[in-house]
């Protein structure tokens, strides 16, 4: 259980999705306008994170990795489809997109919109992949550790956008340089934060 | 019909060359569109990497433009994304084995990279937001432009970064051979860490919109 705790409290402050490994960065920066937009689409990837994460463990486990089919016979034992895991993983993650959108469309068409192209790129945020990939690199020992380290990426992904776009929110009354206003000075402050969050690199939990 | 007024269309018309140009500058993907950040920030610390995943993304790019393209009566809107996926997966299996099996040292350099080509947004981007309407032609132009596009501000950030993190461009040690080391210049570090990336496009758009002074954003 404790295991359990620690796996997700370090997912949302040492390895946070958007500052210690810059994965997702693209709806990031363009949906951080408002905090309200940006609450709606952290929830959206704490969900679709939440799911895909623990549905690709168990491809992962029970048909893919090294010795994984040994469940079917003895001469399954050295098969190994490890290969294949980009294309399952994604394909997972692509039709849990699409329901969200569609999920999305029926019950809330202002956040709908106010998404826009944003909302199908959810199936390519790097954050999403990335979290499979990282899942299946550290080797989690049971599904309740994968779905808690997917839950805690998306709350640290939430925590970024919804960090970003507050300050975002507010830099609107301050007198930023006109080239820089907007995108720019997003990247900048972004860095900013980067480099503040590598402060938690050292924390051993 | 409308494929016989594009016959008669130069193969260059004046709306070509637009697609073509206008995402090297002031339709940038990354700069204005906001798309492929994540790669951006991740194969620019030495240039080398940076220039294989530019002419990577080019050729994964044109090619899922084009495919996505001719298929796009075909394709029910409401499986879209995995249609677009699967097209753009197997073309970054071909560009990795491609690159496995002619320059592997790069290809291991980049291992991680080439497979994050499925999730770089600018590939998905385009394709939702251009192939899915146009016809071949205009969508092999506006792939190969965006993702010039894409490529040049990667080589440029790949450049700085390179040159004052590590003293070096394209691996040879410009700084060193000029002598600066001696003088008591250091390599400033902090370059290779992956905020620094942000700050340095960051400028980019700094730069660009000042020279363009109808892309900056309204308050």
């Amino acid at each position: 259980m404790q295991e359990i705790v620690n796996i997700f409290v370090k997912s949302i402050f040492i390895d946070n999705m958007v500052f210690a490994y810059f994965l997702g960065m693209c709806s990031y920066l363009a949906v951080s306008k408002t905090v309200k937009t940006s609450v709606g689409l952290g929830i959206a990837v704490i969900f679709v994170l939440g799911i895909t994460v623990p549905v690709n463990y168990l491809i992962n486990d029970y048909l893919l990795s090294a010795g994984a089919l040994s469940w079917l016979g003895d001469g399954f034992d050295e098969v190994n489809l490890s290969f294949l895991s980009y294309i399952m993983f994604i394909a997972v993650i692509a039709s849990m997109v699409q329901l969200v959108e569609m999920v999305v469309e029926k019950f809330t068409p202002a956040l709908y919109f106010s998404l826009g192209i944003f909302l199908p790129l959810i199936a390519v945020n790097c954050a999403i992949l990335g979290g499979s990939l990282f899942m299946q690199e550290r080797e989690y020992l049971s599904i309740w550790q994968a779905t808690s380290f997917g839950l805690g990426s998306g709350v640290g992904w939430l925590l970024a956008i919804v960090g970003i776009a507050a300050i975002r929110e507010k830099i609107r009354y301050s007198n930023v340089p006109a080239p820089l206003r907007g995108l720019g000075i997003t990247f900048i402050i972004t860095g900013l934060m980067g480099i503040a969050f590598m402060s938690f690199l050292g924390i051993k939990l | 019909m409308n494929s016989e007024k594009n016959e008669r269309e130069p193969l260059f018309s004046f709306k070509n060359r637009k697609l073509l140009l206008n995402p090297l500058n002031k339709d940038n993907p990354i700069t204005i569109q906001v798309l492929g950040i994540c790669s951006a920030l991740a194969v620019t610390a030495k240039l080398e990497p940076a220039f294989v995943m530019a002419l990577s993304v080019i050729v994964v790019l044109t090619i899922s433009n084009v495919i996505i393209s001719l298929l796009r009566n075909g394709i029910p809107p409401r499986i879209r994304i995995i249609v677009q996926l699967v097209v753009i997966a197997s073309l970054v299996i071909l560009v990795d084995q491609f690159l496995k099996a002619f320059v592997f040292d790069i290809s291991k350099q980049l291992s991680v990279f080439v497979g994050l080509i499925i999730t770089n947004c600018i590939i998905m981007g385009r394709l939702e937001a251009f192939a899915m309407g146009n016809k071949p032609w205009p969508a092999f132009l506006d792939g190969m432009g965006n993702a010039i596009g894409y490529g040049w501000i990667l080589i440029v950030v790949a450049f700085f970064r390179e040159l004052l993190g590590s003293g070096t461009i394209w691996g040879y040690p410009v700084l060193d051979k000029l002598g600066l080391y001696d003088l008591g210049y250091k390599n400033n570090g902090f370059m290779i860490l992956p905020p620094m990336a942000l700050i340095i496009v960051g400028i980019i758009i700094w730069i660009q919109r000042a020279r363009n002074k109808d892309l900056i954003e309204e308050k």
